[in-house]
């Protein structure tokens, strides 16, 4: 019963969705306000009934109703009750309802806190976003219906698959969803501010909230995916340059220029049509991260369903959304006047660098993921575009970035002057100098690639503080000066230090990582760069719905020891399939990493230990990037916006 | 969803990657030797080097390449032993001949051409005479003020 409710919410949803996305488009355009007026309502309402359908599918989870054909594939009674919750989007269908859920609440959004737009483009965002919405509910209910019924339901099911019965996986979807869908809204502004043919620095204020949220759950998202490939698969990878990781990695950088771009056109009125382009495109790669996941064109280890007619499907959308997109901004965007003059040496100037910068780091990624279609298609060769690949083209762009961040973030609008920048920056310099070249004394004959990002990391954290620090000024009062900068000052130095730690522990793990692969026997203990390690015991642990091979480990340095340690085998019978579980010592300076594998024929257990230096440091910074968008998120000028709701109209006669 | 499919891999033989049995004695022939087998491609997984793969293909393809190196092989002849056999899909990181230049180049061309966009737009720019933004009335500027700041 409460099925059919949420299967029928969601066809009403459409419906709703259809209605949203043409009367108030005609009622903008015929200025006709009772019909604007009806965007409002209609998106609070496609919200609620999209959420109540998304709460039906949760019930049937958690009750294990296996008269649902997607519960039966996705779930099991005796899974834990938070994995029954996670499951909902743990398989492709209800990670598309997720996907709806968040558009139509970021949608809602809008209706219920943009009341400072002026109404026309109020109007048509939610139209815009109501295309949007209609598109995605139309591919969940004709290609990817969750709520289908089984004619005769099992007696129980067949588990979810283990590797995603894990806290870190669990919330990595919902996070990646609201970065991937925030992006819709930078769209849909986008699109109706070229319907509109105004865009002015209001418009860059009011897009810059979801940017920024967009931003800063792609980063969480992100982050949470790649600590999780970290612990779970056993060699201690972060990042696989894989065509998934990709397709959230391109967006989030797209948002990263967007964000700084959005700033020119809200301070300057500047760079306004190429912003227009980047929200659109930005958009564009959300979903073409949505197409390369569950279409199947591109091999991954990530794939969901290889289904060539959802495929086909959500290439069309954003086909649609794209070409509608892009020829509005070809006809329109000649109209933008950019009106902020400014030199060469100043911050519009290093902004440009900076979507420079990122947008051909982008293009890279996005060349590299495509090129095996492009080759098999055109030239008749079968290759592949791996690790190797990314890590020679993409990162010197990063090490040019982390080089100019400092300095661009440190030169005033209009006119600077580089070497004033560098005179401040001079302490961040020389301690840059400094970490760099002991680092480069103490290791010998490695790659520079540690010195150089312990060396940019530090140019990067210093120079956010000194940053920070010169705004506050040189009076006695400077912390109370300091307390009382606007809080997107202290976003931006949380943001590009939080840089600085992710390039610094990137850099570290890669550079000295240290590998110990053999046989260990009950009792034996082994070095691994200084550490000691001993095999205690090997246990058989029975878990809620798996086995699990348990090792006991004493880690020990200098005859002191310092943690015992467990790693474990699982086996799920239901699925039939094994994860390993890494015990990890974490340190802020390094982490002490142990699997146990197999018994070996010939008696003991194949160990594996690393020890990775600032391997914390990688998500650690990604966390202080998160914050800064937080802390910009919850400046003072996002919410006294809201309070100059009266003076709305006058945006429109003053321009 | 990650790595679904690398389980796939795993289904028959629950094994991880490099095995200590493997490893060959010699340190620096067993550092070439991961070296080379971060480079190629575990052809039954997908994407995961053959070094991080836990296939049987890639224990195979590890036995295989250590071979070679006891064999007395060059890297660049181990590489091209398993090319020869297994086909150009098995390199990670494709060549940079053919086709595949345009791969390697477009990275660098691209920022040459968006370079060149972003020094002609910000020298317009610079050179650009204040017009309208700057010749606001007082009244369009409080007003103005009024609606970005409250």
């Amino acid at each position: 019963m409460i099925t059919e409710l949420g299967h029928f919410a969601l066809i009403l949803a459409l419906c709703v969705a259809c209605v949203q996305a043409v009367v108030p488009l005609i009622g903008a355009e015929r200025r006709w306000p009772g019909w604007m007026a009806l965007a409002a309502p209609a998106a609070s309402a496609q919200f609620l009934l999209v959420a109540g359908s998304f709460a039906a599918l949760t019930w049937a989870f958690v009750t294990s109703d296996f008269s649902l054909r997607l519960v039966t594939l996705n779930s099991h009674s005796a899974k834990p009750m938070l994995y029954k919750i996670t499951g909902v989007w743990g398989n492709h269908e209800g990670s598309m309802l997720l996907w709806v859920l968040i558009v139509t609440l970021f949608g809602a959004c809008v209706a219920w806190f943009g009341g400072n737009l002026p109404p026309g483009l109020r109007a048509r965002v939610l139209a815009v976003q109501g295309w949007i919405g209609a598109a995605f509910l139309g591919f969940l209910i004709f290609t990817s219906n969750p709520f289908l019924r089984l004619a005769a339901p099992p007696f129980d099911g067949q588990d979810l698959n283990p590797l995603l019965q894990d806290p870190g996986l669990a919330f990595h979807p919902p996070f990646l969803y609201l970065g991937y869908v925030g992006l819709s809204m930078t769209y849909s502004f986008a699109v109706a501010a070229l319907i509109e043919g105004r865009v002015d620095a209001a418009w860059g204020r009011w897009v810059r909230p979801y940017t920024l949220a967009a931003w800063m759950f792609l980063t969480v998202g992100i982050a949470l995916g790649s600590w999780w490939a970290y612990y779970e698969l056993g060699w201690g990878g972060f990042w696989f340059w894989d065509p998934v990781e990709n397709a959230s990695f391109m967006p989030w950088l797209i948002s990263a220029a967007l964000l700084h771009s959005a700033v020119v056109v809200e301070k300057r009125e500047s760079l306004k049509s190429w912003t227009m382009l980047l929200a659109i495109v930005a958009f564009g790669f959300s979903m073409i991260g949505a197409f390369i996941t569950r279409s199947g064109v591109l091999t991954s280890v990530h794939a969901f369903a290889n289904d060539p007619e959802r495929g086909v499907f959500l290439l069309g959308i954003t086909a649609f959304f794209m070409m509608a997109g892009l020829m509005l901004f070809a006809a329109r965007a000649g109209a933008m006047q950019a009106r902020g003059v400014f030199s060469l040496t100043s911050r519009e100037s290093m902004l440009v660098v900076n979507n420079l910068l990122l947008g051909v780091a982008c293009f890279i990624v996005f060349i590299g993921t495509i090129w095996p279609l492009i080759a098999e298609m055109f030239f008749d060769r079968k290759l592949s575009v791996g690790a190797p690949f990314f890590n020679m083209a993409f990162t010197p762009f990063m090490v040019l970035i982390g080089i100019v961040l400092p300095v661009g973030a440190m030169l005033p609008w209009k006119r600077g002057s580089i070497g004033r920048a560098l005179r401040t920056l001079t302490p961040a310099l020389a301690l840059a100098a400094a970490v760099g070249l002991v680092a480069w004394a103490m290791q010998t004959g490695r790659s520079a690639l540690g010195p150089v990002g312990l060396m940019l990391g530090t140019w990067l954290i210093t120079g956010a503080a000194l940053d920070i620090l010169s705004r506050a000024g040189q009076a006695k009062d400077r912390l109370r000066r300091l307390r009382r900068l606007p809080r997107a000052d202290w976003g931006k130095a949380f943001a590009h230090g939080g840089l600085g730690v992710t390039m610094a522990g990137i850099a570290a793990v890669m550079a000295w990582q240290v590998e110990d692969i053999r046989v260990a026997n009950l009792g034996d203990s082994f070095e691994v760069a200084g550490y000691t390690v001993r095999l205690d015991d090997v246990r058989e642990v029975e878990g809620p719905n798996y086995i699990s091979t348990t090792g006991d480990f004493t880690l020990a340095k200098g005859g002191s020891v310092i943690a015992r340690m467990h790693p474990e085998k699982r086996f799920y019978p239901v699925a039939r399939m094994p994860t390993t579980e890494a015990a990890i010592n974490s340190t802020p300076l390094r982490d002490v990493y142990v699997v146990i594998g197999d018994e070996q024929e010939g008696g003991g257990w194949a160990v594996r230990t690393y020890v990775k230096p600032l391997a914390g440091w990688i998500w650690g910074g990604a966390l202080l990037m998160a914050l800064g968008g937080l802390l910009s998120l919850s400046d003072r000028r996002y919410r006294v916006a809201a309070g100059a709701r009266r003076a709305a109209p006058a945006a429109v006669a003053a321009e | 969803m990650r790595r679904l499919i690398a389980l796939l891999c795993l289904l028959a033989a629950p094994v991880f990657a490099v095995q200590p049995d493997e490893m060959l004695d010699d340190p620096a022939l067993e550092a070439r030797a991961r070296e080379i087998s971060s480079g190629l491609r575990c052809l039954v997984c997908r994407n995961e080097s053959i070094d991080d793969s836990n296939a049987a293909l890639a224990h195979d393809l590890r036995v295989l390449v250590r071979d070679r190196l006891l064999a007395g092989d060059s890297d660049a002849e181990v590489v091209a032993f398993i090319v020869d056999r297994y086909g150009e899909y098995v390199l990670l990181n494709p060549r940079m001949e053919g086709s595949t230049l345009a791969l390697w180049l477009a990275g660098p061309l691209m920022l040459l051409l968006g370079g060149g966009f972003a020094f002609a737009y910000l020298r317009r720019r610079a050179g650009a005479t204040p017009d309208r933004a700057e010749t606001l009335s007082e009244a369009e500027e409080a007003r103005l003020h009024d609606i970005l700041d409250g």
